[in-house]
């Protein structure tokens, strides 16, 4: 009698258990997520955009880390974005270009790093020195009413 | 006023009740067979019902979000929402609605007709402590159970969402998982669901054990005090899903 | 042994309101049975109860085997009431426990005895009241008067100084309840026991009863032997004893009387 109690509540627990480790790894990022070491590079931006922490760091489209911390350096004007990246992904030269991209026309933004041809190559905690801001979509129509006005101003009647 | 003393007196008492409760639960580790007995009957009795609801909330939940998704366009993170809306809300909330409806007025019927048979009474002239015996190995099987209760809840309802969402509706099945794998965060999404289905399961048995313990010992007694088990806790799980949700995803 | 095992010295008890003991004193003899009778809501159970410690009197004090009861610390209340036991109106029985491990379970709890130890003395309570053959039933299978036979195997486990009965006689046939009077007698005189016996049959306990102490509204209102109160000419212990319809204790309930009430316009 008791035995066939301690079954189904071993079955139960087994199933709780399971249901738990699903969420985790199939409905989750914790798979995505890899446990073999972070090491961590900085850059500088004049403007994150929608960049927000945890935002994806990809390379070529592939996401190779995340945003781990933003921060305003009061003294330069700056934005200072920290970024994990995986250790397997290391291999990045010094002069890898950041950039602040969408993904879509609306979607989330991300960091994509491009590297460049340097020998040597990025450290741990060092910083991307080669960066380029988000695009602001009132910006970029603000420039492009800004010098269509301005073409048709010099345009000869 | 004396509504509000009443309250407040019922309060008390169901605090320090908890306080010895908690001061009975290390015994348990020593007959743990205790608890495992009531971990059957709390939730290896609850697993049908929540099966079946957490398989057709996801389900429904599909079938819905895809309706307003499609206006847009982006039936690809129907997976995404259905995940979210279980893992956050659904899956512990709905969960501890109805494990307070079926364990928990189980627990305190139990309970207040082992006070109404005199066996409680009984129990302590054979001086055992009947807190120590009965009440908190229900208990810890209540807290114990619900967030594994959840969990299934979740899991079962995102695999409803897939089966209509995929195999009915025609999303993609590679970015209904992707969707969820790339934007849904196992610490922030995922562990504070469980957190809240630990609070949920916490409060939802310390109000059954409490109300049947402090029942009046008649049928009338034992009646009004599983109603108030099942009013009560779902009012104090909606409350506090509400003041958790404002500290965690704020 | 003391000569008195429990004394009641000047107990007050009220409950919502209403007062159950307003000064009662009393002495209980050891190896005697003491039946304590009185109407029907004179707090009889309430006095065992109080006995047993599971109750805080408002005032006075109750003394069992020459212990304060309600100024001890948890432990050694515990322990004193390993050494009493009790004997409840329904069995109390654990309805989820077959009639056997119903009775392990005192020994089971506050005994080391190894699994064949309990079931030998098991076996022999069960016997002492006629149940041997019945110890696989669980609660619900017994009659009232088997439940309340296996209940009293239960208090007797742990060999207790004394019993307490609760209306032991309420709703039982003529057959269980000679039984029941035959077994509350005979473990009284085999065990050496002191009983405490509570209830309202007068026939049945009257015939078994050594003292007598009989409650009405809070107070003691007549004590002795059984003979005692047999022979007593007091108009309320007659009325009581003997079962009349009328008398100190009057057949209307105190109120208007009903040629005021048939007066009045209804409200």
């Amino acid at each position: 009698m008791f035995k066939s109690i301690e079954l189904s509540v071993g079955i139960f627990v087994g199933a709780g258990l399971a249901a738990l480790f699903m969420l985790a790894m199939q409905a989750s990022n914790l798979s995505s997520l890899s446990s073999d070491g972070f090491y961590e590079v900085s850059a500088r931006f004049d403007n994150i955009g929608g960049l927000r922490v945890k935002s994806a760091v990809k390379v070529s489209g592939v996401k190779v880390g995340q945003v781990k911390e933003i921060d305003y350096d009061s003294s330069t004007f700056e934005a200072v974005v920290t970024m994990q990246v995986e250790e397997k992904y290391s291999q990045f030269p010094r002069d890898t270009i950041a950039s602040i991209f969408t993904s879509g026309l609306l979607g989330e933004q991300y960091v994509a790093l491009e590297p460049g041809g340097d020998e040597k190559l990025l450290e741990n905690q060092s910083e991307i020195r080669l960066t380029q801001s988000a695009m602001v979509l009132e910006q970029l129509i603000g420039q492009f009413l800004f010098s269509k006005a301005s073409e048709e101003k010099d345009a000869p009647f | 006023m004396k509504a509000l003393i009443n309250m407040l007196t019922r309060l008390g008492r169901g605090s320090l009740f908890l306080i010895k409760i908690l001061a009975g639960i290390p015994q348990l580790f020593l007959r743990f067979n205790l608890v495992i007995r009531q971990v059957y009957s709390v939730g290896v009795q609850t697993l049908l019902i929540i099966l079946v609801a957490g398989l057709f909330v996801g389900m429904v939940l599909a079938l819905q979000l895809h309706y307003t998704l499609t206006t847009f366009g982006a039936e690809d993170t129907l997976g995404l929402l259905v995940d979210l809306s279980l893992v956050r809300e659904l899956g512990p909330v709905v969960a501890a609605l109805l494990f307070a409806g079926r364990a928990g007025s189980a627990l305190t019927a139990e309970i207040g007709l082992m006070k109404a048979t005199e066996q409680l009474s009984g129990l302590e002239m054979m001086a055992v402590d009947p807190i120590e015996r009965i009440i908190a190995p229900r208990f810890l099987a209540g807290f114990l159970s619900l967030p594994l209760l959840a969990a299934i809840f979740s899991a079962v309802g995102i695999l409803g969402g897939y089966m209509v969402g995929v195999d009915l509706l025609g999303v993609d099945s590679g970015a209904f998982w992707s969707q969820i794998q790339a934007k849904v965060d196992f610490y922030d999404d995922v562990l504070n669901g469980v957190i809240k289905s630990i609070v949920f399961g916490f409060i939802v048995s310390w109000i059954a054990v409490f109300e049947g313990y402090d029942c009046v010992p008649t049928s009338e007694g034992v009646a009004s005090a599983t109603t108030r088990t099942v009013v009560h806790s779902s009012l104090a799980v909606l409350g506090m899903d509400f003041v958790l949700t404002a500290i965690m995803f704020n | 042994m003391p000569d008195t095992l429990i004394q009641i010295r000047d107990l007050h008890f009220t409950r919502a309101h209403k007062k159950i003991f307003a000064g009662v004193n009393m002495d209980i003899k050891a190896g005697r049975i003491t039946a304590v009778m009185g109407p029907s809501g004179t707090g009889k159970t309430t006095l065992l109860k109080l006995i047993g410690g599971q109750l805080k009197p408002d005032q006075g004090e109750i003394q069992v085997d020459g212990q304060n009861v309600h100024q001890l610390k948890r432990a050694d209340l515990y322990k004193l009431r390993k050494k009493m036991g009790m004997l409840f109106q329904s069995g109390a029985l654990l309805t989820d426990l077959n009639v056997f491990d119903n009775i392990a379970y005192p020994l089971r709890e506050h005994t080391n005895l190894s699994e064949s130890m309990i079931r030998s003395m098991v076996l022999i309570k069960l016997q002492a009241v006629g149940l041997s053959t019945a110890h696989k039933l669980m609660p619900a299978e017994l009659s009232g008067g088997m439940a309340r036979r296996v209940a009293l195997a239960r208090a007797l486990a742990l060999d207790p100084m004394m019993i307490m009965y609760d209306e032991p006689f309420t709703g039982q046939d003529p057959i269980s309840l000679g039984v029941l009077v035959k077994l509350i007698q005979d473990t009284n005189h085999a065990l050496k026991l002191t009983s405490i016996l509570v209830s309202h049959d007068v026939e049945e306990t009257l015939s078994i009863a050594d003292e007598v102490i009989i409650l009405s509204e809070g107070k003691v209102i007549a004590e002795g032997s059984r003979d005692e109160i047999l022979q007593s000419q007091s108009e309320w212990v007659r009325q009581f004893v003997d079962g009349k319809a009328d008398g100190p204790v009057p057949f209307h309930y105190p109120g208007d009387s009903i040629e005021k009430q048939l007066m009045q316009a209804p409200k």
